[in-house]
């Protein structure tokens, strides 16, 4: 990890609007648990429902979408990336810091958060706070480095990101059963599922698949996305 | 962070990059087509009309682009996929490529700390003040103007002090003055013994700067030499004159007798004149006229642009 590539990833997405999104998705998270507790309907059902559809289903893909790129494709697009390839550092060491940058603002704006809106709803109650917070933390580690290896390979990074997100795990991960082995959102639920003891959580991919498959995503992702900076290109102008 | 000391830069004298039949084509175009050339020691200026592929070669030398065809090297090793090469190397990208949040300063110490300079913050200093940007230094990029922003590319380039400096179009929106100031500083690291390439589509820019010019036209190398011999080919070359006097006819009569017109035809816009010798013919013109009794009333070059002259320097090279 390299301490300045670190800060200035930081910087260059805490910076800009996205900023705003990153706080937006949590507070709606934190106040869905606090209207369900306001109306008197925190109960350990309705936290494992939010907690599945929205914090991993919803809200953990689209923060690691915007975490993910958004640690490396803007300054892909605007030229800046040339400010730190072009010094006497190992590319996979910035690829790797810019996944570090994007893991830890996943744990920060993601599993944090769904930790928080869990414990709301039902305190410690059958493990379900930290099983999800878990889920989310491990499934956002894999969105994180999916997202960044996208980033670097496509200017399209958030446009195949979203299809991804959206289409591929939530609608055709809905119907066919086939699709969830390779979604980083049921890996994440079936993490949760194994921690938490509660009798409304179901996962669909076994937990033996989806370590494995989280690790080898991850690591996969990392190293290519180094690979692919070594041999970055400007393609110029002319 | 801490800073650790590493090989100083400074230690190789004398940096070279050198290509070898280099050649880069995307499909089925190519960009730069079959160069072999080497840079050394003092200011080379890469002079080209745009298009020319002089960024490609730039970004090649850069280590920012792999050549499809020959070798690019740096004292004789490879720049692709090296990273280390930037101990030696700094580069100024011909985009903004600045991060607009932080300030001159940060960008050119995060350029030091990168480098792992022993004392960062000196060296972020002096390179500021190089560029005479240290009154700006505490605002933020984003409020900068473009020169503004070209100088601190500048010093975030050379902030590690590298042998090798490449600059790719490093005048284009500088005032005059911030351009005048540029230009010194560039010739003063060439003579101060560091290999300085710039790439410029402008003449009177790379004739005022480098010592060494590299004419790069639709992809191949069309001339090399000192500028003053590239000047003499481009002045020495056909010139092609559109001329409107009292008497076309008349005048056209008296100029064919020299040979330094080599073709004269008459149109009903004027006289189109073929100058084979240029200084000759742009002497004669007015006493020719005189003799004859002709007024002049409009002479025009009409092939001046530099696409032409550099037309005409790759067709003599090949």
């Amino acid at each position: 990890m390299n301490p300045v590539v670190a800060g200035i990833s930081y910087r260059a997405v805490l910076g800009r609007r996205r900023v705003w999104l990153l706080i937006l998705l949590p507070l709606v998270l934190i106040g869905l648990s606090a209207l369900l507790l306001a109306f008197g309907s925190a109960d350990e059902r309705s936290a494992v429902l939010l907690m599945e559809k929205f914090a991993i289903g919803t809200m953990l893909p689209l923060l690691g979408l915007i975490v993910g790129t958004g640690v490396i494709a803007p300054e892909i697009d605007d030229g800046t990336i040339i400010h730190l390839l072009s010094k006497p550092i190992s590319r996979p060491v910035i690829a790797q810091t810019k996944f570090l940058v994007a893991a830890s603002l996943l744990i920060l704006f993601a599993a944090v958060p769904t930790f928080v809106a869990a414990y709301l709803l039902v305190s410690g109650e059958s493990g379900i706070a930290f099983g999800f917070a878990v889920g989310s933390l491990a499934g956002g580690v894999a969105y994180a480095a999916l997202f960044l290896l996208l980033g670097v390979f496509t200017k399209h990074a958030v446009a195949i990101g979203l299809v991804y997100a959206l289409i591929w795990e939530s609608v055709v991960g809905g119907f066919v059963p086939g699709a969830r082995d390779f979604s980083i959102q049921q890996w994440a639920q079936s993490i949760a599922d194994q921690i938490s003891v509660s009798s409304y959580q179901t996962s669909t991919v076994a937990l033996g698949f989806a370590i494995p498959a989280l690790i080898i995503v991850t690591l996969g992702a990392v190293v290519w996305s180094g690979q692919r900076l070594r041999s970055f290109s400007l393609t110029g102008d002319e | 962070m801490t800073a650790q000391t590493v090989d100083t830069p400074t230690a190789t004298a004398g940096a070279a990059i050198e290509l070898r039949q280099v050649s880069r084509w995307y499909g089925n175009v190519v960009a730069v087509n079959d160069v072999t050339m080497r840079i050394g020691p003092g200011v080379t200026g890469l002079l080209g009309p745009n298009g020319a592929g002089k960024s490609t070669l730039l970004h090649m030398m850069a280590g920012f682009l792999a050549p499809s065809g020959g070798v690019v090297t740096l004292n004789d090793r490879p720049i692709w996929r090296n990273h280390d090469i930037y101990r030696l190397i700094g580069l100024v990208p011909e985009r903004e490529a600045v991060y607009g949040f932080l300030t001159g300063r940060q960008f050119v110490l995060s350029s030091a700390r990168l480098h792992r300079l022993p004392d960062p913050q000196e060296a972020a200093r002096r390179a500021l003040a190089t560029v005479e940007m240290e009154d700006a230094a505490d605002r933020r990029i984003e409020t900068y103007s473009k020169g503004m922003r070209q100088r601190v590319k500048v010093a975030a380039a050379m902030v590690h002090d590298p042998q090798v400096l490449l600059l790719d179009e490093p005048f284009n929106g500088m005032d005059p003055r911030q351009r005048m100031h540029l230009m010194d500083l560039v010739r003063a690291m060439g003579a101060a013994g560091k290999t300085i390439l710039f790439s410029s589509h402008i003449l009177e820019e790379v004739e005022r700067v480098a010592e060494q010019i590299e004419v790069l036209v639709a992809g191949r190398h069309a001339a090399s030499g000192d500028f003053r011999e590239i000047r003499r080919r481009m002045t020495d070359r056909p010139h092609l004159f559109r001329v409107k006097s009292s008497d076309d006819r008349r005048l056209a009569a008296a100029l064919i007798a020299d040979a330094s017109s080599g073709s004269v035809s008459v149109s009903a816009g004027g006289l189109e004149i073929q100058a084979v010798d240029f200084r000759r013919f742009t002497w004669l013109l007015p006493r020719v006229a005189r003799d004859a009794g002709v007024h002049v009333y409009q002479v025009a070059p009409s092939d001046e642009d530099l696409e032409s002259v550099f037309s005409y320097l790759i067709n003599r090279s090949s």
